[in-house]
């Protein structure tokens, strides 16, 4: 909360000169007794655009319905190398900074002091970046992959298998499903968030210019960031974020309320679904008013502890030595697939290739504004190499760690002839699998207040993202406007579950994630300029 | 009776702080106590400053223009907040203690519909500062 060399400064930064002042667009409505500070016309132009898209996707159901879904395929299918290539760039860059000299820039300036603990900071980023997806996937992905690899006719056109696949061949085809998995979950998507954490934190905290996704390409368009190729980059960010989240609202809550069924026969339908979004929505709103350190930072911790223990548990139940060996088993087989499967060009297992990595490329960076901006807010006084280890290398070996146990135990299970892991539809495998083991009642409980908590982490932190994007880079905004954007993704995703539009919301969120390839691309090259001009010590 | 007044400032909205300030001066010159201003602002660039060191620089600069202006012993300390929209009056109450002010002089608005819900920052200060608070409106 305070620093006790307070007027001491943080060392030597290389600021960017611009006479911009931040907040010198913003507006200062009054909306009844609330007063607003918002960026004027980023704020109106992202809430009416959302406004309209919900009403015409509950308005036209059936086009949006083929629409998005259509657009979705066609730009996985088209694009799907420029993911690929895109994501493999990413990885690189982030690696050499990391072992550059660039490595020494201190986010701050040179003195700068860290603003979180080692474990606050890591607890904040992970549960941001991750954390539901772990829940969602870590029993279905691997299981999905190993199914689609070990069946006949793997390898064949018709067939979801990663590369050849390896037909019935059951090592060879864990190893290659745990291996695909990993790498939809391990390096490069905590590549993107690194890239774009790190060019956000060194353009806010060294740079001097706003904490917002348009200040990353000051070196590329100059002054003219802070017009119309400012607001609309700033407005995708926006429109990106909140989509995100609202669909991920959307299928949590039918993750939770399939899960509840299963343990304590609530039933499956829309009223439960709405029940659960309204409670979630209800937590992550007195999250964001309790603030970002006895809110956000408490819950993530709270959520990771819990994480932690149901993965321990797992790893006891589900064979700890045969997990802990699978770790490295999973390492390996991972090094060994990773050129196969990042190769962008002339793959022959297409079904896989753009309906997996592409669509999860496109996904992962269409999350990458609300991540990195969140992770850049809490990153201050850490230096580039610190931030790239523990961004990129900490959670992507933490992934390996879940997926190997979760997927592993899982696996093991269909090979001793648990059918039931299989059939369960997507939502339901986790707990299937935790079925088998003991204090099923128990851990199934867990398992589904983490599927809730994660969801109001990514909430919390996405609304305070907003709503410092939409006032302009300020984060002291007025506390109504966090209390807005958080109810506001309660409300959406409301409305296109009943609408039965989530699936085209997330197909529309997906889309974004071409458009934003192309803006991080060009902000490689704006963050390596940026650091290149920074004092190293 | 008091030997140092606090007084929060917020430095992106000078127009509004007059009343306290020149109370605070002339309740300074009255008990012979020193004035301590104190602002809370973000790690992130803001309206008024870049980061804290700047931040600390103008604060320090206003700090002796208002000692120059009224002719009391100023002093100036500036805090760093995680969260300034939530977590200003903890870090003011935290200030207050470090700095062992006696008297804190702030300046509020009048309370509306809204403190219903949130109370005001010299509201919240008042409910939880051991010291006297002289909430001026």
């Amino acid at each position: 909360m305070t620093t006790q060399d307070n007027l001491t400064p943080d060392g030597s930064a290389n600021p960017i000169e611009t006479d911009y002042t931040i907040g010198q667009d913003n507006i200062q409505p009054r909306i009844g007794p609330f007063g607003l500070d918002i960026h004027n016309p980023v704020f109106v132009i992202s809430g009416g655009l959302i406004i309209l898209f919900v009403v015409l996707t509950l308005a036209l159901p059936d086009q949006a319905a083929s629409f998005f879904p259509a657009l979705r395929d066609s730009l996985t299918g088209s694009f799907d190398w420029f993911f690929l290539l895109s994501g493999n760039i990413f990885v690189l860059v982030s690696l050499a900074i990391m072992v550059s000299p660039l490595g020494k820039v201190r986010l701050g300036g040179v003195d700068a002091k860290p603003d979180y603990s080692y474990a606050g900071w890591f607890a904040m980023l992970f549960a941001a970046g991750m954390g539901i997806g772990l829940m969602f996937f870590g029993v279905s992905e691997p299981i999905s992959h190993f199914s689609s690899a070990i069946a006949d006719g793997a390898g064949g056109p018709e067939s979801w298998a990663p590369l050849a696949g390896a037909p019935g061949d059951a090592v060879e085809a864990e190893r290659l499903g745990m291996a695909a998995t990993i790498f939809h979950w391990g390096l490069h998507p905590w590549a993107i968030y690194a890239v774009v954490g790190l060019s956000l934190a060194l353009f806010a905290y060294n740079k001097g210019l706003p904490l917002s996704v348009r200040s990353i390409f000051y070196p590329i368009f100059g002054e003219r960031v802070w017009g119309w190729t400012g607001h609309v980059i700033d407005t995708l960010a926006v429109f990106a974020t909140l989509f995100g989240l609202a669909t991920s609202l959307g299928i949590g809550a039918e993750q939770a309320n399939a899960g509840l069924e299963a343990l304590f026969g609530l039933p499956v339908n829309d009223a439960s679904k709405v029940l659960l979004i309204l409670g979630i929505t209800g937590l992550a709103l007195i999250s964001v008013i309790a603030g970002l350190d006895a809110g956000v930072k408490r819950l993530s911790e709270i959520n990771i502890v819990l994480a932690a223990l149901l993965l321990l548990f797992v790893i006891v139940f589900g064979g700890a030595v045969q997990i802990l060996t699978g770790f490295f088993t999973n390492l390996v087989a991972y090094a060994q697939y990773l050129p196969a499967l990042s190769n962008p060009f002339g793959r022959e297992d297409a079904n896989f290739s753009q309906g997996w990595t592409a669509f999860y490329w496109a996904w992962w960076i269409s999350w990458s504004p609300f991540v990195g901006m969140f992770i850049a807010r809490v990153s201050r006084g850490r230096t580039v190499r610190e931030f790239v280890f523990c961004v990129l290398l900490i959670p992507s070996l933490v992934s390996v760690l879940w997926m190997t146990a979760f997927g592993g135990a899982a696996i093991d299970l269909v090979n001793q002839g648990y059918q039931a892991i299989v059939d369960a539809p997507l939502e339901l495998k986790l707990f299937s699998m935790l079925e088998t083991m003991p204090l099923a009642a128990l851990t199934s409980f867990v398992g589904i207040v983490l599927v809730i908590v994660f969801f109001v982490t990514s909430s919390d932190s996405g609304s305070l993202v907003i709503d410092t994007i939409t006032a302009g880079g300020k984060v002291d905004a007025p506390v109504s406007q966090r209390v807005f954007w958080a109810s506001f993704e309660g409300l959406v995703a409301i409305a296109l579950l009943l609408g039965g539009g989530l699936g085209a919301l997330q197909a529309a969120a997906v889309s974004t994630g071409l458009p934003f390839a192309i803006v991080l691309l060009l902000g490689c090259v704006a963050l390596v300029k940026g650091l290149m001009s920074e004092p190293r010590k | 009776m008091y030997s140092t007044i606090m007084v929060p400032v917020d430095l992106g909205h000078l127009d509004r702080l007059d009343k306290a300030l020149t109370s605070a001066a002339d309740l300074a010159k009255h008990y012979g106590a020193a004035v301590t201003l104190v602002g809370v602002t973000a790690a992130a660039p803001g309206a008024v400053a870049h980061n804290p060191a700047e931040y600390a620089g103008k604060l320090r600069g206003f700090a002796d223009a208002f000692a120059a202006k009224h002719g009391v012993a100023v002093a100036a300390a500036a805090y760093t907040s995680h969260d300034p929209t939530r977590d200003l009056d903890k870090t003011l109450l935290a200030a207050a203690q470090e700095q062992g002010a006696d008297l804190i002089v702030m300046a509020s608005h009048v309370p509306g519909l809204p403190e219903h819900v949130f109370a005001s920052h010299g509201g919240g200060v008042a409910a939880h500062a051991p010291v006297s608070v002289f909430v001026v409106r």
